[in-house]
């Protein structure tokens, strides 16, 4: 029987530490669940015993022999198989063609091989023939758990693989699973629902900050003690600031709005002077619903309804917040460049002083307006990107995680202009995966959960358990 | 596969359009369409034809080779310096497709080892290539002696029974294994592969690297022998022949269904590709209209083709 156990298990990125000793263990023909907020280390650990990273120490042991895989080829090589949260297949191969990806066997026995797969799977109606890219995404799942059946995988890790399913596909995955552990496969299953976990995995496992915290049979313990030893942490940083007045000015106003597979219906007033908090897993479709308010996103249904302008800070900070090679001030400067500019031709002085005054306001740590923003931290180049924000004098603010990847002391500078932003009249929406800086910042908050926006409900009402409780779909009721 | 023959759908309209437009606005369809003018044009066609089966393994793995027009300048006065230093034809043959080869190998390595995106590596080679051919020819061009080289892409091969030249017959040859190996081995599988998701192969333990330097090698034997076959067209080794084949080449692909992301394109769309762009040169000819109205024409058609690829894979986008 198929034994895994881990020892240890440390890995750092940088200053911060991803995992900080873990210890796990799993044992053919049984599904472990492995819990914890986003960032608590599930993924890092994944890629571990995956062959993406190599821990920097501690030990893992596949049936007694030391395992210590030094890329993904060697994990496949020793039977472990990884499922991503996001799909990895290549659209334009046949589903059978993919499935046996890196170890092809002969056309014929590839089509036969790859029907009995789909067939175990109770999805034979699949075409093997038929190409990748074109299937629905439940169906695409299920080609990439066949990989992982195709090569004879005693160890299954499975990343969040119903964030993105419906719940008819949920029971057949399930059903699946039940086959596999049936087999003698180990399948390690990260999910943040946990109902889900309750009906198909024996064991758990917490993580909390890189540690494993609490592990044992799931019949043992209640949702409730899952939950606090998931976000013990949260409760302890937690202050409450003094709540500003806020208008009954509404400036932002969605009914009902829903976006292709991610968001499915949201229903909320923003109204002056006040700061909206929603919560969510991530894939929980919160960034999909700003990026639809905002118009990056193509909707489905519902209205939304807006008085005054639009700005919106994106959670990638390199890729969407900023032009990393050019300057502080054109950074600060691009939403409103004709502030600074007559007819057409920039005022360089004008642009400076301009940025220099977002920069004392935001306390910006730079040599001057004129240094290129890739030298600067990341919590400089934060302050940047909401810089700009400040600059475009929007009336309406979308902030989708702004205090990703930043020190403290930044985050601080961050959380206090938004509150003073609010002060002066803006209407604000926050996105975070941090409770404790919702609650901090937020008058309201309502929380994301597979698609549906809850009632946005007064910080007061909300506790932090309750919070992950709505977003893991537990007690309340979607709104 | 039926998925492949409707990508080649497309490119063939596209043929027959161009042929029957030549064919009316000449005024003697029976010129145009005659037997004469079919084998001007597929002898015109044999080095883009050639390089373009070497350059679509390159796109469908989502890289590009700038390098091809270089290679084949190089590549003629190689195998014309062999055939002057008195070797024999399939020698110098063999030392023009091997000279192809061993820089497609460096253009590989180049890519994978140096990590230089592809553009750049075959756009420095195109430098390098280039600037050896005029050394190792000492700036002139190389005469070299009567050979069956000579013969590859005559208009009117001297066996009548061939009906076309010899290289228009290797072409079709080479088109044919190459089309059945990217299709039917595990290496054409790879090929696809990589361009289609480059991470998802390497997470399934394929060593991606090493399968670049295939990809690259081997294009660069058919980039080798279109220098051959360049060669045998001039009768001489010329170091400053060929400057923006490749830009034809890559044109042969893309209007074949080729996606500049990877993935996507065919051999047989490729050689529909540089058919096309052969009529069109020679129909311009043939209504005595001046050189930049073909240039004009093969512009627009390029973007049309690829604009008519985008909206199609755009209609099949929203279905899914």
């Amino acid at each position: 029987m198929t034994q895994l156990r881990l020892r240890g298990i440390r890995k750092r990125f940088g200053a911060t530490a991803a995992l900080d000793g873990v210890d796990f263990d799993v044992s053919g023909g049984e599904v472990h669940a492995l819990i914890g907020e986003n960032g608590a280390g599930k993924s890092t650990l994944m890629n571990i015993l995956s062959g993406t990273f190599a821990p920097d120490d501690g030990a893992m042991f596949l049936d007694d022999v030391p395992y210590a895989p030094a890329r993904p080829a060697d994990a496949r090589r020793y039977g472990i198989a990884h499922i991503h949260q996001e799909l990895a297949l290549c659209p334009h191969l046949s589903v059978a063609e993919n499935i046996f990806l890196g170890i092809e066997p002969s056309r014929r026995e590839m089509h036969t091989r790859a029907t009995r797969l789909l067939d175990e799977f109770g999805r034979g109606e699949v075409d093997p023939a038929r190409r990748a890219g074109d299937l629905p995404l439940a169906d695409q799942q299920v080609v990439e758990i066949c990989r992982a059946l195709a090569f004879d995988a005693r160890v299954l890790l499975m990343d969040e693989p119903t964030s993105s399913l419906q719940r008819g596909d949920v029971e057949r995955l399930f059903r699946l699973i039940g086959k596999l552990r049936e087999r003698g496969v180990a399948v390690i299953y990260i999910s943040h629902f946990l109902e889900e976990l309750r009906e198909i995995a024996e064991r758990y496992t917490v993580l909390r900050d890189g540690r494993s915290v609490s592990a044992g049979a799931l019949a043992a313990v209640s949702n409730e003690e899952l939950i606090a030893a998931m976000v013990a942490r949260s409760m302890e940083t937690i202050e409450r600031e003094q709540i500003p007045a806020v208008s009954e000015d509404v400036l932002l106003s969605v009914r009902n709005l829903a976006a292709p597979h991610r968001v499915h219906s949201a229903t909320f007033d923003l109204r002056r002077g006040e700061i909206l908090g929603i919560a969510g897993l991530i894939g929980s479709g919160r960034s999909e619903l700003i990026r639809a308010i905002f118009g990056l996103l193509r909707t489905s249904g519902g209205e939304v309804s807006r008085r005054g302008t639009i700005g919106y800070l994106s959670e990638d900070r390199k890729g969407e917040g900023l032009a990393l090679q050019l300057s502080v001030a054109d950074n600060v400067t691009m939403s409103r460049l004709r502030t600074c500019a007559r007819a057409g031709w920039i005022d360089l002085r004008r642009q400076n002083a301009q940025a220099e005054e977002v920069m004392r306001r935001l306390r910006v740590k730079a040599a001057g307006p004129r240094s290129a923003v890739m030298r600067l931290s990341g919590g400089n180049q934060q302050k940047v990107v909401l810089g700009r924000l400040l600059h475009q004098d929007a009336d309406i603010l979308l902030l989708d995680e702004p205090t990703r990847g930043i020190d403290v002391g930044s985050k601080a500078d961050i959380f206090a202009e938004i509150a003073q932003l609010a002060r002066e009249g803006k209407a604000i929406v926050v996105v975070s995966s941090y409770l404790p800086d919702l609650f901090a910042v937020c008058d309201r908050i309502a929380v994301m959960c597979r698609g549906r926006l809850s009632e946005a409900k007064a910080t007061a009402e909300w506790t932090p358990d309750l919070v992950m409780q709505t977003a893991i779909g537990g007690s309340e009721k979607a709104a | 596969m039926k998925r492949n023959v409707l990508h080649v759908v497309g490119p063939l309209l596209g043929l027959i359009g161009v042929a029957l437009f030549f064919a009316l606005l000449t005024g003697s369809p029976e010129r145009y369409l005659s037997m004469t003018n079919l084998r001007v044009v597929l002898a015109q066609t044999v080095i883009v034809a050639i390089g373009a089966i070497g350059m679509t393994m390159i796109i469908i793995s989502a890289g590009i080779d700038l390098s091809v027009g270089a290679v084949i300048a190089l590549t003629s006065v190689v195998t014309a310096l062999a055939l002057r230093g008195g070797y024999a034809p399939w020698l110098a043959l063999a030392a023009g497709v091997v000279c192809g080869g061993i820089i497609g190998a460096i253009n590989g390595l180049a890519i994978t080892t140096l990590r230089v995106v592809p553009f750049i590596a075959t756009l420095g080679m195109l430098g390098v290539a280039r600037g050896v051919a005029k050394y190792a020819a000492n700036q002139q061009t190389v005469n070299v002696p009567p050979t069956w080289i000579n013969e590859l892409a005559v208009t009117f091969p001297s066996r009548p029974w061939m009906v076309f030249a010899p290289g228009v017959w290797l072409t079709v040859l080479l088109a044919a294994a190459m089309t059945i190996m990217l299709r039917n081995t595990i290496f054409g599988r790879r090929v696809f592969a990589i361009g289609s998701n480059e991470a998802a192969v390497r997470a399934c333990g394929i060593n991606v690297e090493r399968a670049k330097v295939a990809i690259y090698t081997a294009a660069g034997l058919f980039f080798g022998l279109a220098g051959v076959t360049q060669m045998s067209r001039l009768r001489q080794g010329d170091p400053t022949v060929a400057v923006g084949v490749e830009l034809d080449v890559i044109a042969a692909v893309v209007i074949g269904g080729g996606s500049l992301s990877g993935g996507e394109g065919s051999i047989p769309g490729a050689m529909i590709g540089a058919l096309i762009m052969s009529l069109l040169r020679n129909g311009c000819q043939q209504m005595g209209w001046p050189n930049y109205v073909q240039e004009i024409i093969i512009g627009i058609i390029i973007v049309l083709a690829v604009a008519l690829d985008r909206y199609r894979a755009a209609r099949t986008a929203e279905v899914t």
